[in-house]
């Protein structure tokens, strides 16, 4: 484990689909001081059923503690916490540059390098659409900012376990 | 209505029925009048009890709970009704208390629009429950009151809220009375882990100088019978914390009494000289711990909790074992020896000898005295509400429970208040008993109009006022690790308690001189006539000893009133 005192880390909640279910959660981080960095809910296959990705940081010996609370919440099927395994682990972001027809075929080849989609285009801006690990995203971040990022949107990064785990 | 409807309101007291409730604690109000009007038109068997104030109502049934085992159930209103109730949901979650309490709410479609008397009850308590429902449906009524009862009675129990908007209980219920659950989350297995019993029963065939430490959840768990078998087969002596009086007979020559900042010198030296510490259902609370890093540091340390959470929160155990401290203690009986410990209990027999309790017969009348003769002329058979402060360790110290639900007091959340309250509930749930509630002149202020209450229901019950005309234990404080500069302790303008108590046609007695203790104490436990309440005059600036400073470590317990200045504090008040 990271002995970094705030490491970063990427926690999956199956959870039943109630009422208050969010809240519940939150303010486990919350009363222990963790920073949700972000958080993604989506339906699981099973409609009664969600599936949060949470990204968080704090001291980390208090996660185990976060991981038992939250296990313990009467909605909460499991909490498993994927940072130091091997799962697939995405994000996708928007960002629009302000970019005008001088620079565009240079903004172009940088997102044509990352693999992203140009999803606007006008005379003045396009907004480029990255999927991939946040690292990625970050790299993308920093090479694009050399023309002015106008707004920049991501989702949080959702987390699968490979092969026969379940996530 | 559909003709073979019932009201939300009548569906929800069936079900209440169903869960064999016998007291609904409760004050009414506008949202709650359609519950309220199903107590009548059911022809409900459950009794309901008008208290005088909604945060009476919820440590009433707290002290139910804890006096008989069985939850009961608050019924308030919206908004203040609600919120009213919430420090007592907070002493019964810190001390896993089963509790369901129903709050009215406004009709559900102004919802977060600021009706009258419309407060976020489900938001404001979620840190403070183990559970809560807001009702959408009239039909999904039956389930959750299943699951409420469910929750809040299995595992680590916990108080459970229900919040019912006024269309919601008013409105048709055409569901099943005895609905499915549906907790796909909830964990409710604890088998108990045979190789882990192995190496628990292994730990303690090795150790010389063994020490059990039984917390509330041998007591929940009903462990009672199971812990007296473990411990006289393994001959280890046992020590148990303020929730855990009771569950091995304080009386017992393997008893050490209670541990921790205000707990007996010998148990606080075993938990210092020992070399394998069985805590059975105790969280290792800052109270008894001192400071972490130097409690029982040269000992094995062994885990038993329901809650897996409690593993290694405060204290990183050997040996974890997550169960139901009553199966745990069963598996392991068959697996320990009977282990040489005559040496250490002679050792700590020296010690009980050596430091034992006391305070000076000489002087002014002391609320150890008037505890300690209580504790005689009830025989030890009474069930003991307490208030929290000085009294509190002092009851705790000097009133010896034999068995569990008789000592009721607030551990967890120290809740000023709660002794008058805890001792009706429990009354009204074991009505043949002799029951006492040692009070401050504090806490007894917070709480005391439910004097009504028990006046109305003629609950035979003992209110003994331990009256110093001070906050004393932040008194203490302030004497020890302040410069004896009294800040907001002074309780000047307290009414005369017996002049307040004959207000409410309650018996009142006053007790001032030592000589006069066991008289006035015999003619308190002999009237039988409703409740009655000894004002005692006692010293006003004693002090609580033995003495763990909050955050030293168990060594330095002061086992006498110090000579020397002290340093403030580092741990938690």
């Amino acid at each position: 484990m990271s002995n970094s005192d705030t490491a970063m880390h990427t926690l999956s909640v199956y959870v039943a689909n109630k009422p208050g279910a969010l809240a519940r959660i939150a303010q486990v981080f919350a009363r222990r001081g963790f920073n949700i960095e972000s958080l993604v809910v989506s339906p699981a296959v099973d409609g009664h059923f969600s599936r949060m990705t949470i990204s968080c940081s704090g001291d980390p010996s208090g996660l185990d503690q976060i991981i038992k609370q939250l296990s313990k919440l009467i909605d909460v099927l499991h909490c498993i916490d994927h940072t130091y395994d091997e799962s697939v682990m995405k994000e996708m972001g928007l960002i629009k540059i302000a970019v005008g027809s001088e620079g565009r075929s240079e903004a172009l080849q940088i997102a044509e390098h990352y693999g992203c989609k140009t999803v606007d285009l006008t005379p003045e801006s396009m907004i480029l659409q990255v999927v991939g690990n946040p690292d990625k995203i970050d790299a993308l971040e920093e090479m694009i900012a050399k023309f002015r990022i106008i707004e920049l949107v991501r989702t949080g990064k959702v987390v699968m376990c490979r092969g026969e785990e379940t996530t | 209505m559909a003709s073979n409807a019932i009201e939300g309101g009548q569906a929800l007291v069936r079900c209440l029925e169903s869960e064999g409730v016998e007291y609904i604690f409760g004050y009414s109000g506008g949202a709650a009048i359609p519950i309220f009007d199903a107590l009548i038109t059911t022809d409900t068997k459950i009794k309901f009890i008008l208290v005088r104030h909604e945060q009476g109502a919820a440590h009433m049934a707290d002290g139910y709970a804890r006096a008989t085992g069985k939850p009961a159930v608050v019924l308030v209103t919206s908004g203040p009704g609600a919120t009213n109730t919430l420090t007592g949901i907070m002493t019964a979650h810190m001390d896993s208390v089963p509790m369901i309490v129903v709050s009215g709410q406004s009709v559900s479609w102004m919802l977060g629009k600021d009706a009258f008397q419309e407060a976020d009850i489900f938001g404001i308590t979620m840190p403070v429950v183990k559970h809560s429902y807001l009702v959408k449906e009239t039909n999904d009524i039956p389930r959750i009151v299943r699951e409420a009862f469910h929750i809040a009675t299995t595992g680590r129990p916990g108080p459970v809220l229900i919040d019912i908007p006024k269309d919601i209980s008013a409105g048709p219920c055409t569901a099943d009375l005895h609905a499915e659950m549906d907790l796909p989350g909830y964990k409710e297995e604890y088998s108990v882990n045979n190789d882990t019993i192995l190496e628990i029963a292994e730990a303690l065939a090795k150790s010389k100088r063994p020490l059990i430490l039984a917390g509330h959840g041998a007591m929940i768990s009903g462990a009672d019978p199971s812990l007296l078998a473990f411990a006289e087969k393994a001959q280890i002596p046992v020590t148990s914390t303020l929730l855990g009086k009771g569950v091995f007979p304080e009386t017992h020559a393997l008893s050490l009494g209670m541990l921790g900042m205000h707990g007996t010198a010998y148990a606080n030296k075993a938990i210092c000289e020992c070399d394998l510490l069985l805590n059975i259902g105790s969280r290792f609370d800052d109270r008894i711990l001192g400071k972490p890093s130097e409690f029982c540091k040269n000992a094995t340390i062994v885990h038993i909790d329901i809650d897996a959470a409690e593993i290694g929160k405060m204290i990183q155990p050997q040996i974890a074992c997550v169960a139901d401290a009553k199966t745990a203690l069963d598996e392991l009986i068959k697996h320990v020896p009977v282990l040489e410990t005559k040496e250490w209990c002679k050792h700590l027999d020296g010690y009980k000898a050596k430091y034992p309790l006391k305070f000076k017969r000489q002087g002014g009348l002391k609320m150890q005295h008037i505890i300690d003769e209580f504790y005689k002329l009830s025989e030890g058979k009474a069930c003991v509400a307490t208030d929290v402060g000085q009294h509190q360790m002092w009851a705790a110290q000097f009133y010896k429970n034999d068995s569990r639900y008789d000592w009721l007091s607030s551990g967890g959340a120290g809740t000023m208040g709660v002794g008058l309250p805890f001792c009706i509930g429990a009354a009204f749930g074991r009505p043949n008993d002799i029951h006492v509630c040692f009070v401050g002149d504090g806490g007894f202020q917070m709480t005391f109009f439910e004097l009504a209450t028990a006046a109305l229901h003629k609950l035979p019950i003992k209110i003994v006022v331990l009256n110093n005309h001070y906050l004393g234990m932040v008194r203490q404080w302030q004497e020890l690790f302040y410069d004896d500069r009294k800040s907001g302790v002074d309780l000047e303008g307290n009414p005369d308690f017996v002049k307040l108590a004959e207000s409410f046609g309650i018996k009142g007695f006053n007790l001032r001189r030592p000589g006069d203790v066991k008289r006035v104490l015999q003619n308190a436990l002999d009237y039988n006539d409703g409740p009655c309440l000894i004002n005692c005059e006692v010293e006003k600036t004693d002090n609580v000893f033995p003495m763990i400073p909050a955050g030293a470590a168990i060594e330095d317990m002061l086992i006498e009133p110090p000579s020397m200045k002290l340093e403030k504090p580092t741990g938690s008040t």
